[in-house]
């Protein structure tokens, strides 16, 4: 029987429910550990729905009110046990209940899998099997290339540090075992336990932040900026396609900062709009125009409003030297009131490769453009969500608490006195694990490391 | 040119009476076909060419399993053996590893009487020109007399013979290994038929005269005696324990190598050939490891008949007269006389991609390679090899599907996979850090393992499957007894014993199989409050240890092996065509189609086939499943 997988399967951030899937041998028993009410869903008839709460069991926590749907096998999509959680939707409980359901032994579904499964269970005909070789090729090459352009450069960093230590340290083992004559360095327990400390406690702290659910960063954080009035509220509510920031055309009216998630072909991204930035000698505006210079400092994309009727202001000059280093698309809003060719050559001075885009944010006019602009930043990989080190998505996560079971499995193991070839199998699998997060598993660097490290052999 | 005659016909013919050929030629003979193995030189059939030693971490384990499944290394090296020891004793039983010393003159003698006087096989000095190949399958050979064999299937385990050349200093010559006759003829010949030839380097150290050694200035290694590597030796060989000394390079050693490094042919550019990293030498010690003052050479005994004794740790290729001066630094060898000097030998072998997991070669039908021609290095993975291609010949004339060991199964499996997966760049050699599956694989459960398969391909007779089923109810009576007996926590023995091993003493009863899996306590513990059983062997208490102690271990790679057994035995047939599969990356297409895997679960060990490419893969075997049902 395969084993279980489990994904998002609405929308993220759209819908009012989200649904978190489960599919193979343990989804009952998965499902059954992180319910809590009234049902016993291991043994409930099939094709039935329960009302109760999302669970944590590790710290006797209640995440969210949801109703659990049993599907099981072969009288499901997959034709394998189906469980669905329905709970409310809202980007981060959506999320917490995916996390739940992965520490709880699922794994994360790769794009396709549950059509593919499907397929290989007999549930699909042959022509629906065309277009899930296509959702599982996408994979292969964009998908996979949008991934790692979109893994945080830093997150990347750290995980191959911890990895070339892991590896010196495997090395160290398995250099022991394959060659007990030779006069080589050899750690002791302690020396290892120590090293293996040090590793999880790096790891945990970077746990500790996706925890906390701020740092998490879903995706692409656009922010959109400019001077107060020009149309910035206006283009937010353009691109979510619905009418939550109240626009008026008084100056400073966004007052507080809105965030919104949403898609863009497919790219997650985290909108924010941010209150005109402009001097100030109003406390509460003066707070908000603070914190949105913040925000441009951690934008991984600016997009910069400009009223395109007018020239460029002494204001925008001064903010633009401030994101000089940023990726900035510039829109010329207002285009029913025509573009001020002026402005246009102002732009061309200050940077030559400036991306300039004409829209109207109220007609809603020139919107697909941007949306595609933003769409070809990210697949040429000049778009890259940077940060501290902060894990941004739930593969990730559930990979590093993998990781920290498999350590403290080691040091469980070397506090009952097993011995090293034992011990070495948890820093292998984490060492496997965490290529997984970089997209390298390579055994041959196993032995690469051992040969270049130690002086070995007759 | 000799004129060529038709001489006699064989079902199976082996070339090369190695390792690797001793093992294939046995296996196809006793599986009742008519058998030719031909060497070079009669009186050089299972030559050790370089250290004086069979077993050791992973290779070990090999002989256990060659021995399991009806092979004979194990038994040979039994009986010819003059000092055994279990090494990693201290780390767990899955890497305890058997490893002797051989003398190697009784080790070819038991060899070269059990081929002579085995049934079916015929046993012939020759050397071989080229291959009888028609319509891309194997029909014989042809001897450089024009002697004319012809074959249903042949194996290649030539060894270092093919274009050997070795190489002392500025001094080369082109022959194989101790200067015997090379094969010149019969790589060209391979690469006519379309195989691509791949150039290895290895080397062996000098040989010293026993006399001239000054053994107080080193310190001794005794052996552990009483033990074996065949599961079917009931007792030791009498030759007795002869020790292995130890002695360290110094700063006027590494001083000699470093004003000599211009006079090394591996430095100057002579030699080309690829060496193993694992077995460098010395002078390429002292170079990539700069740092280190010291290294550590082993003084080993060839035999019990000589006075050679072999310098492991010193393979050189410089020139004889540096060799002198380099040994004789070393503490206790300040007077030795070189018997024979290093060498390093290049030689030709095949790219083993162009193998099936089989051994046999993909575009000529009943052609087997096994051994160095393999491009590994190492007696026991010849002989695996070995093994395997003439069982494998032997079924190919049976018309039966091949024998193929998986991963999980065995350490030949992984050898084998890895080989025609992933091929290699240098010399192969196994490693317990190549098997991922290690705890299931220990060098004390390779009879359980492999018995059953060797059973079924006819290797094992019947006395040694009859004492594996005893064996094997033993075991399982002997847990079953254990988990129904209870040791009470007022057995007051056993509670000393625990406090004792600062373990917590019981405070209630519990079956005496929970209490096993403790580290700190052993079989020998229950045996000694009498809750042991002492009629049962010492093989079969090693093993109900282990497998109770290491359950947990041990089951969790169980789990591991059934979730990738599904992919391990989906087939793939060889005229699919990869390049169709429009969902297939590029790449992979690639791949696949150059190395054609043999089942989907070989395939994902190819790199540059990512999992989304098997996951393309299984959707594109299953539309066509379905397509030929409609």
């Amino acid at each position: 029987m395969e084993d279980t997988i489990a994904a998002v399967v609405t929308a993220a951030g759209e819908s009012s429910v989200g649904i978190i899937r489960l599919s193979g041998a343990d989804a009952l028993k998965i499902a059954s550990n992180v319910y809590h009410g009234k049902a016993d869903l291991i043994n409930a008839p099939s094709h039935t729905i329960h009302y109760g709460h999302v669970y944590d069991p590790k710290n006797d926590k209640i995440i969210d009110e949801a109703l659990f749907m049993l599907m099981r096998g072969p009288r499901s999509f997959t034709g394998e046990d189906v469980v669905e959680i329905q709970c409310h939707g809202g980007i981060l409980v959506v999320r917490n209940v995916l996390q739940l359901v992965l520490a709880n032994g699922a794994r994360l579904a790769e794009q396709g899998e549950y059509s593919k499964r499907a397929f290989l269970n007999g549930r699909l005909d042959l022509a629906q099997a065309e277009s899930i070789m296509d959702i599982v090729q996408a994979r292969s090459d964009k998908g996979i290339d949008l991934a790692l352009n979109q893994l945080n450069g830093n997150l990347s960093d750290m995980v191959r540090v911890l990895r070339q230590d892991l590896l010196e340290l495997v090395a160290f083992i398995q250099a022991d075992i394959d060659y007990p004559d030779d006069d080589i360095e050899r750690l002791s327990l302690n020396e290892m336990e120590d090293r293996v400390e040090v590793i999880k406690t790096k790891i945990e702290k970077v746990l500790l932040t996706a925890k906390k659910g701020k740092m998490i960063k879903d995706g692409l954080k656009v922010v959109i900026a400019g001077q107060p009035n020009v149309g910035k509220s206006s283009l937010m509510n353009a691109l979510l396609g619905t009418n939550r920031a109240i626009v008026t055309n008084i100056p400073g009216t966004t007052r507080d900062f809105i965030e919104e998630y949403l898609q863009i072909g497919g790219i997650p991204v985290k909108l924010i709009d941010t209150a005109g930035i402009r001097e100030t000698d109003n406390i509460v505006e003066k707070i908000g125009v603070d914190k949105a210079h913040e925000f441009l400092e951690s934008a991984d994309l600016i997009l910069y409003v400009l009223d395109g009727s007018q020239s460029l202001q002494e204001k925008d000059k001064n903010l633009l030297d401030n994101i000089a280093d940023k990726q900035v698309i510039f829109l010329l809003n207002k285009q029913d009131l025509g573009i001020s060719s002026q402005l246009k050559d102002e732009l061309n001075i200050i940077k030559k490769e400036n991306i300039v885009l004409e829209i109207s944010a109220m007609e809603e006019r020139g919107i697909t453009e941007l949306e595609q602009k933003i769409i070809d930043l990210c697949f040429a990989g000049d778009l890259t969500i940077s940060n501290t080190v902060t894990v941004s998505n739930a593969r990730h996560i559930q990979i590093l608490e993998d990781c920290l079971n498999h350590f403290q499995g080691f040091l469980n193991g070397a506090r009952l006195g097993l011995s090293v070839d034992f011990l070495v199998i948890d820093l292998q699998n984490a060492w496997e694990k965490l290529g997984k997060i970089i997209g390298e598993s390579v055994e041959e660097d196993l032995l690469n490391q051992i040969f270049s490290q130690f002086c070995l052999g007759k | 040119m000799a004129t060529e005659y038709i001489a006699d016909e064989y079902e199976v013919i082996v070339v090369g009476a190695g390792h690797a050929g001793c093992e294939a030629a046995l296996a196809a003979a006793r599986k009742g076909h008519k058998t030719l193995i031909v060497t070079v030189e009669m009186a050089n059939i299972a030559f050790m060419p370089c250290n004086p030693s069979i077993g050791g971490p992973a290779k070990g384990h090999l002989v256990r399993e060659i021995d399991a499944l009806g092979g004979e290394m194990g038994k040979v090296i039994d009986k010819s053996y003059i000092q055994i020891r279990m090494l990693n004793t201290a780390k767990g039983p899955a890497v305890h590893s058997l490893r002797a010393q051989a003398d190697k003159q009784r080790y070819q003698l038991e060899m070269t009487k059990t081929l002579q006087n085995q049934e079916n096989l015929a046993v012939k000095q020759l050397l071989v020109d080229r291959l009888i190949i028609e319509n891309n399958s194997v029909k014989g050979i042809v001897s450089q007399t024009g002697a004319v064999y012809l074959a249903k299937a042949v194996v290649l385990a030539t060894g270092t013979y093919l274009k050997g050349k070795i190489v002392i200093g500025e001094y080369s010559e082109e022959c194989g290994p101790n200067g015997q006759r090379s094969a010149k003829l019969l790589s060209d010949d391979l690469k006519q038929h379309g195989f691509k030839i791949e150039r290895f380097k290895t080397g062996t150290p000098a040989r010293v005269d026993k006399r001239t050694v000054d053994f107080s200035k080193m310190s001794q290694q005794d052996g552990d005696g009483n033990l074996f590597f065949s599961f079917m030796t009931e007792s030791d060989n009498g030759l007795g324990d002869h020790p292995c000394w130890l002695t360290y390079t110094n700063e006027n050693t590494h001083r000699i190598i470093q004003e000599n490094l211009h006079r090394s042919p591996l430095y100057s550019g002579v030699i080309e050939g690829t060496g193993p990293r694992y077995c460098p030498s010395i002078e390429d010690k002292i170079v990539r490891f700069s740092d280190k003052s010291q290294h550590q050479i082993f003084i080993e005994p060839e035999g019990l008949d000589t006075q050679e004794m072999y310098v492991q740790g010193f393979s050189s290729s410089l020139p004889e007269e540096v060799q002198l001066k380099m040994i004789r630094t070393l503490p206790g060898l300040e007077k030795v006389e070189m018997m024979r000097p290093a060498y390093a030998i290049e030689y030709d072998c095949i790219d083993p991609l162009q193998l099936k997991p089989s051994l046999e070669t993909k575009h000529v039908s009943g052609l087997f390679t096994a051994g160095q021609i393999n491009g590994t290095s190492g007696y026991e993975e010849a002989a695996a090899q070995g093994l395997i291609a003439g069982i494998n010949a032997a079924l190919f004339i049976e018309n039966k599907p091949p024998l193929v060991l998986k991963r999980y199964e065995g350490y030949i499996g992984v050898l084998i996979d890895d080989l025609v997966t992933k091929g290699t760049n240098e010399p192969y050699r196994m490693l317990t850090s190549r098997a991922e599956y290690r705890l299931l694989l220990r060098q004390d459960n390779a009879d359980l393992r492999l018995t059953e398969k060797g059973r079924e391909i006819g290797l094992v007779d019947d006395e040694r499957y009859a004492a594996f089923i005893a064996k094997k109810q033993a075991i399982e009576e002997e847990i079953e007894r254990l988990k129904h007996t209870t040791v009470s926590n007022n057995l007051q023995a056993m509670q000393e014993i625990l406090i004792s091993r600062e373990t917590a003493p019981l405070k209630q009863g519990i079956p005496a199989s929970e209490l096993l899996k403790r580290p700190q306590i052993t079989y020998q513990d229950l045996l000694q409050v009498g809750l042991g059983n002492e009629k049962i062997s010492p093989e079969v208490r090693e093993q109900v240890e282990v497998q109770i102690k290491y359950e947990g271990y041990i089951k969790m790679q169980m789990e591991q092996v059934e979730k990738i057994e599904k992919i391990e035995n989906k087939l793939l047939t060889d005229d699919l065509d990869y390049h169709e599969i429009s969902g297939l990356r590029l790449e992979a297409r690639q791949k696949l189609d150059k190395i054609r895997p043999a089942t989907v679960g070989q395939a994902s060990r190819i790199s540059g086939v990512s999992p989304a490419d098997i996951s393309v893969l299984l959707v594109y075997l299953e539309q066509q499943r379905r397509k030929g049902e409609n």
